[in-house]
């Protein structure tokens, strides 16, 4: 379920969240989808990312704040009442290099939401989820109002 | 000049940062290095477009995680224990407290080096030492011959 379906807040979170958060924007990430506790945001290639100069490959700083910033969005679309979140812990495997002068998608799946942690699951890829760069699990501090409802919405 | 030939030469001039300006991502970020005491601290400028909480504000807590690999992988070429960049595998990060608008420090310790295998800690503060704002531990591959 997209968020144009479903629920036009949920876009309109995402508008803000890709807009007005300074480092998102600097790095010129863009929306692909949004819904109720996943989504989907790519990276386009840069070189001013680049991690080695030698290679062109992309640094991995650059891949783990493409996967934080979508995890966010991922929680923050779950929360019926979205407040302020904060990273609690971030874990990345790098599986492979990063494909040079190709855009890079980051996907996150809100698996579990409580009153006080969310639990976000995420991997990037170039064009097919199946090829994954990078997987990651994150857990974040919420406040506002969470509750499981992830799963509630997309029941209902 | 490659990077191997560059960190060799920043290893005999003491001077790190021109191995920093040669890495885009890394001048992006605006990290610096500094060697003190036989210590090798690096420290992340603040940047407002650095900010990923611009209500508090605090960093991007990728822009840390950034910075705190980035931290780990100057200390190996540092330390003399890889000759190429090294790649990474895995980083775990905990954010402890935000990351305000200010200078933010970090410190890599070597935990164990392996022939293959490098494991490495950091972590990174900003006005209080004893006070880390995140801490991260992450795995390397060396290739020691290039």
């Amino acid at each position: 379920m997209t968020a144009t379906e479903s629920d036009s807040s949920v876009m309109d979170l995402a508008r803000f969240y890709l807009g007005d958060i300074p480092h998102i924007r600097e790095l010129g990430m863009e929306l692909v989808e949004v819904g109720c506790g996943d989504a989907i945001m790519r990276l386009p290639y840069r070189s001013d990312l680049v991690g080695d100069p030698d290679t062109g490959v992309l640094h991995g700083g650059a891949v783990s704040v493409l996967i934080d910033s979508v995890c966010g969005l991922a929680v923050l679309s779950a929360m019926r009442n979205p407040g302020p979140i904060a990273t609690l812990d971030l874990r990345i495997d790098y599986l492979k290099p990063a494909r040079v002068g190709e855009p890079l998608h980051a996907q996150a799946d809100c698996f579990r939401l409580t009153h006080q942690i969310a639990f976000v699951r995420s991997t990037a890829f170039h064009q097919n989820p199946a090829e994954p760069v990078a997987a990651a699990q994150a857990t974040f501090v919420i406040k506002g109002e969470g509750g499981g409802l992830a799963a509630d919405r997309r029941r209902s | 000049m490659n990077l191997v030939a560059l960190a060799a030469r920043c290893r005999a001039e003491h001077d790190y940062n021109p191995l920093c300006d040669a890495i885009p991502y890394v001048r992006f970020l605006g990290i610096s290095v500094s060697e003190e005491a036989g210590e090798f601290i690096s420290q992340l400028a603040f940047r407002p477009r650095n900010i990923g909480n611009p209500a508090l504000p605090a960093l991007h807590g990728g822009v840390v995680g950034a910075f705190l690999e980035t931290t780990a992988i100057l200390e190996l070429v540092w330390a003399q224990e890889t000759l190429m960049i090294p790649k990474i595998i895995n980083i775990t990060i905990d954010y402890l407290r935000p990351a305000g608008p200010v200078t933010t420090y970090a410190r890599g310790t070597i935990t164990k080096r392996g022939r293959r295998i490098a494991n490495v800690t950091v972590e990174a503060w900003q006005g209080d030492r004893s006070r880390p704002v995140a801490i991260a531990h992450c795995h390397f591959l060396l290739e020691l011959t290039p």
